[in-house]
């Protein structure tokens, strides 16, 4: 077996993304993401790879944009103010049905807000961000270990789907360290014959673009990737659950807050109480089936999030309204107590809500 | 032991994030399961930190420690701050040169160790941490002293190899105190 080692999630992304393959990495700094761009600087050179601090964010995504387009594995990272700033090139990249992977270490926002974790990117991320009919897979490390399995799982999905995967992390996951044990494998190479990789007179050009000037063509384009956004939701939806055999009550959570809420449910259950954990993996596709089959069984769920209540209404339409859907959360880089939690489950099971 | 959770607070430059790395690498040694959570941002520069450990026989679950087994206190303001979080039965490493209260609980056990004036005495004036994580070992043989070479060996970077023996010596100024 492979040797147990400790590392920061953040540099887990960083020697993940290397060993699936990525080559090149463009990126600006901020906290509390620095250690992946740091990692990189360090590594990179040495195994033949580009690390490139760009001028700044927007560049950076440009640069990821043009090597993808190159078909090289490719990626960014950043955090939330920062992601903001490269919403144009996500949406250019959605636009253009290229694949990249873009990290997010959450902070506390709107704003340049603070930098201590957060997770009130969920809209941004799952919603939208940039302008235009788009999605990206976005997926939801939960540990120093996920911080590495996603990223090369993002890799894959991008290149598979040719969209963006993100990476929606927060300090806390980004800053922690954690065993983690990495094993060999071989990237999954994926063939791209898209790519503009020069023709050597041998093929008809390939053209990268996202303007579409009539508009029945850009119609055609936005239908044709809606069918390819249908496939990922019908496949790609990943989550875990936690004592949800005979749960009444739902605890629903991701990342840093699916954590504290493990630690709750278990007191919780010590207490009597039957509650159990839906942790979604990926936030898009949202794992509806698991919610919409607790709805049936639940009194009500309890949404653990570091933002103000994002995610409820995506429990809400998971469940079509079934249960109530109530909310422990703290803001601005508090981290809701296993004890707040605690306090949450036990109004929800008095059908307090 | 089942779970262990050791808070670490003083000031930044005191090496708080570098003796919870070593507690870390030593649960890692011990084939524990473990997590190691800083403070970073503003308070790091100058003025306080912190670090949270959690070495388990089982999976962590958060790793925000909020009320702590351990807390070794590397300052005034830390031991105020944390003092009554820790959980009743739990222990309390006093650095007690650079803190002259006592801690008014008689449900938890206190070790006072002037660990700054110690470093200080033998040349090691940076040290201060390692000599109460010698003493905090020698307290939780489930952690052991064994195998602290190879903590320290792992840790210490190559060009600054002379550090590793002073490492060593503080830890075991920390096994040998009486406090």
């Amino acid at each position: 077996m492979a040797e147990r080692i400790l590392m920061k999630g953040n540099e887990a992304i960083a020697e993940a993304a290397i060993r699936a393959g990525c080559r090149h990495y463009f990126g600006y700094p901020i906290t509390p993401q620095t250690e992946i761009a740091a990692y990189m600087a360090k590594k990179m050179p040495k195994i033949g790879g580009v690390f490139l601090q760009a001028e700044s964010e927007i560049a950076s995504i440009n640069m990821v944009y043009g090597a993808s387009a190159a078909g090289m594995r490719v990626m960014t990272s950043s955090s939330s103010p920062g992601i903001s700033l490269k919403a144009e090139g996500l949406s250019y990249i959605a636009g253009s049905d290229v694949p990249a992977l873009v990290v997010n270490v959450q902070r506390g926002g709107p704003g340049l807000g603070g930098i201590q974790p957060s997770q009130s990117d969920y809209f941004q991320a799952t919603k939208g961000g940039g302008h235009g009919d788009y999605r990206m897979i976005v997926l939801a490390p939960a540990s120093v270990q996920e911080m590495a399995s996603l990223t090369i799982k993002g890799f894959d999905l991008a290149d598979k789907y040719c969209m963006t995967a993100m990476i929606l992390a927060d300090g806390t996951i980004g800053q922690m360290m954690e065993p983690i044990t990495f094993e060999d494998e071989t990237p999954t190479v994926y063939d791209k014959p898209w790519a503009l990789t020069g023709t050597e007179c041998k093929r008809p050009h390939n053209i990268i673009n996202s303007l579409y000037l009539k508009p029945d063509e850009l119609e055609a384009k936005n239908f044709e990737r809606y069918e390819k956004y249908k496939q990922v939701e019908e496949n790609e939806p990943m989550w875990e659950e936690y004592m949800m055999e005979d749960a009444e009550l739902c605890v629903v959570a991701f990342g840093i807050a699916a954590r504290v809420a493990k630690n709750a449910v278990v007191t919780a259950r010590n207490e009597g109480i039957k509650v159990g954990l839906i942790r979604p993996i990926t936030l898009w596709p949202f794992p509806t089936a698991p919610i919409a089959a607790a709805a049936d069984r639940v009194k009500a769920f309890v949404s653990v999030e570091l933002n103000m209540g994002q995610m409820v209404e995506d429990i809400r339409l998971a469940s079509q309204c079934k249960k109530p859907v109530t909310l422990c959360n703290r803001t601005g880089g508090m981290i809701p107590s296993p004890d707040e939690l605690l306090a949450s489950i036990r109004k929800a099971e008095k059908g307090v809500f | 032991m089942n779970t262990t959770q050791i808070l670490i607070a003083g000031f930044g430059g005191q090496g708080i994030l570098f003796s919870g790395k070593f507690l870390a690498y030593k649960g890692l040694m011990e084939e524990l399961q473990v997590s190691w959570l800083p403070s970073y941002g503003p308070e790091m520069r100058g003025g306080t930190a912190n670090c949270n450990v959690i070495l388990s026989e089982t999976p962590v679950g958060s790793p925000i420690i909020t009320s702590p087994d351990v807390l070794i206190a590397m300052n005034a303001p830390s031991l105020q701050k944390y003092v009554d979080t820790v959980v009743s039965g739990g222990q309390i490493y006093v650095d007690s040169s650079l803190i002259d209260v006592k801690v008014e609980r008689d449900d938890v056990s206190v070790f006072y160790i002037p660990s700054t004036q110690m470093a200080k005495d033998e040349g090691i004036g940076t040290l201060a941490n390692m000599i109460i994580v010698g003493h905090l070992l020698e307290n939780h043989p489930e952690l052991s002293f064994d195998g602290t070479a190879e903590v320290v060996e792992k840790l210490v970077p190559a060009k600054k190899a002379a550090l590793k023996e002073l490492n060593m010596k503080a830890l075991s100024m920390g096994k040998n105190y009486h406090s």
